[in-house]
């Protein structure tokens, strides 16, 4: 009978593929630190190249095409499209209160890498100057849609509380438990969006009400819906790193 | 008669595989969402400029009932899905984008290289002689007869075969490329003249399928070319060079 071996942690040919996974992006920016990770992950390893040539060859600030009100299309609601349905696997019981009272009582928390953790009612968030911009939805599924999106850059909003300088991520979290993160460039990009309101009315509940965050140089779901808490962060900080070792790619510039 | 050039075999091969695993994630993807569209939108509340009957997506309908957005009788609508689609974009999507950086590693390769050893002027682009009436005419009759030359082991190729080369290396593939970059939003924002020839990103996706066709076209003509030609030769020849 064979000695049984004992499995270690890494095997080493994810530890090489691991060490591989930074060199081309090494070899495009001069720097890997900025990188996510590749869990040793040879799928991820194409996805951190993608991001890496993004940053190198493409313009950090360009602006997404804006479209006009007769542009604006039929709009599928997918995924998670009501956190209080009770035929949930996780419900969100207190959903159902908070949209009886018109999310009067909902509050969004900033915290993290800041100087001044806060939190924000809706009311608040609208009092912030708002923008107001036509862009296209790209679903990764394949589809796309053309929607207008109101609400406040995170931009102004991470001002206001002040992000520390070594701020390297943004991690939005939601009700229904869902997380995505995205880099400093993103979360500071003029059109990046928490918006509370869509096609001139409030947000509706399918398309996550009372506040969803628009990440327009991403593919959708990058664009979280019911967002109740942002994380400033110095780290990588593996937001939905099962979705990402499932085969979920975290940049989706792609 | 020459044989083909180590870096022939090697970028031959490595756009091989490369692009069985594009074609296969390629459609895995496109399982998804089997519908097709002009323009710059496209979902499943809009009409299809094409249907493909290849998942339990195809003409699912589950969708509660569509709510217009605004107040008019032309207005948009909104609608919740209510059926659990195919989707294998995880795996589907990274796996694509990997081969697709493996083939514009092999491509870019074979370009260089085949531009400055002058393979590309000498073999692949047809000369004068290859474009003659006659000449064309003659291969064309003694490939309808299925009169397929035997092996040499090497790039000496005929017009039609050099014509159907140049045009996928030249046009087609990077064709494909194009309207692949196209759908991605964050080039779209760094070029939008991309998304914009195309006529929209749903075009281009459309586009992009289109040019897969051309190409699992041109694959199995390859290979029965191939096959006809002696199988077992021209595999020696393009792996050892043989």
């Amino acid at each position: 009978m064979k000695k049984r071996r004992k499995r270690l942690p890494i095997t080493r040919r994810q530890a090489l593929l691991t060490g591989l996974a930074p060199v081309g992006g090494l070899i495009l920016t001069g720097c890997s630190r900025e990188l996510p990770p590749t869990y040793g992950n040879i799928l991820r390893m194409g996805d951190t190249l993608t991001y890496a040539a993004h940053h190198a060859l493409l313009p950090s600030q360009g602006l997404v095409r804006e479209f006009t009100k007769q542009d604006i299309s039929s709009f599928p609601a997918i995924g998670v499209t009501d956190p209080g349905d009770p035929s949930l696997r996780r419900p969100n019981d207190s959903y159902r209160a908070l949209q009886h009272d018109g999310f009067k009582d909902w509050r969004l928390s900033v915290e993290g890498l800041v100087a001044k953790p806060a939190s924000f009612s809706l009311a608040e968030l609208q009092r912030l100057p708002a923008r107001t911009q036509i862009t296209k939805h790209m679903c990764e599924e394949g589809w796309s849609a053309i929607a207008e999106w109101t609400g406040v850059p995170l931009s102004r909003v991470l001002d206001a509380v002040g992000v520390k300088p070594s701020a390297r991520f943004v991690t939005f979290v939601a009700l229904d438990g869902g997380d995505e993160s995205v880099d400093m460039l993103d979360a500071l990009h003029p059109q990046t969006l928490l918006a509370y309101g869509m096609n001139g009315a409030d947000l509706p509940v399918r398309h996550g009400a009372p506040l969803r965050v628009r990440v327009e140089r991403q593919m959708g779901y990058k664009s979280l819906k019911y967002v109740q808490q942002i994380v400033v962060s110095d780290t990588f900080p593996d937001a939905g790193k099962g979705i990402i070792r499932a085969g979920w790619s975290w940049y989706a510039g792609i | 008669m020459g044989r083909h050039a180590r870096w022939v075999r090697v970028s031959h091969w490595v756009a091989t595989i490369a692009f069985l695993a594009l074609a296969i994630s390629g459609f895995v993807i496109l399982m998804a969402h089997p519908r097709l569209y002009w323009g710059n939108t496209g979902n499943d509340l809009t009409p299809a400029l094409i249907e493909l009957p290849i998942s339990r997506n195809y003409r699912h309908g589950g969708f509660t009932k569509p709510a217009p957005i605004f107040q008019s009788t032309q207005s948009p609508v909104s609608a919740v899905r209510t059926y659990d689609i195919f989707n294998e974009n995880g795996w589907g999507r990274s796996l694509h984008f990997l081969s697709a950086w493996f083939l514009v590693a092999a491509g870019g390769i074979y370009l260089l290289a085949g531009a400055f050893s002058g393979h590309l002027r000498r073999h692949i682009v047809p000369g004068k002689t290859d474009l003659t009436t006659q000449t064309l005419a003659r291969e064309l009759r003694e490939h309808a007869r299925l009169k397929i030359p035997a092996a040499t082991g090497g790039p000496t190729y005929g017009a039609l075969q050099k014509l159907a080369y140049a045009a996928v290396v030249f046009i087609v593939l990077p064709f494909t490329a194009l309207t692949g970059l196209a759908m991605s939003p964050a080039v779209a924002t760094g070029v939008p003249l991309l998304p914009g020839i195309f006529g929209g990103v749903q075009s281009a996706r459309t586009l992009h399928f289109a040019s897969f066709v051309v190409l699992i076209f041109f694959l199995v003509v390859h290979v029965v070319m191939i096959v006809m030609s002696g199988f077992a030769r021209q595999m020696r020849a393009m792996t050892f060079g043989a």
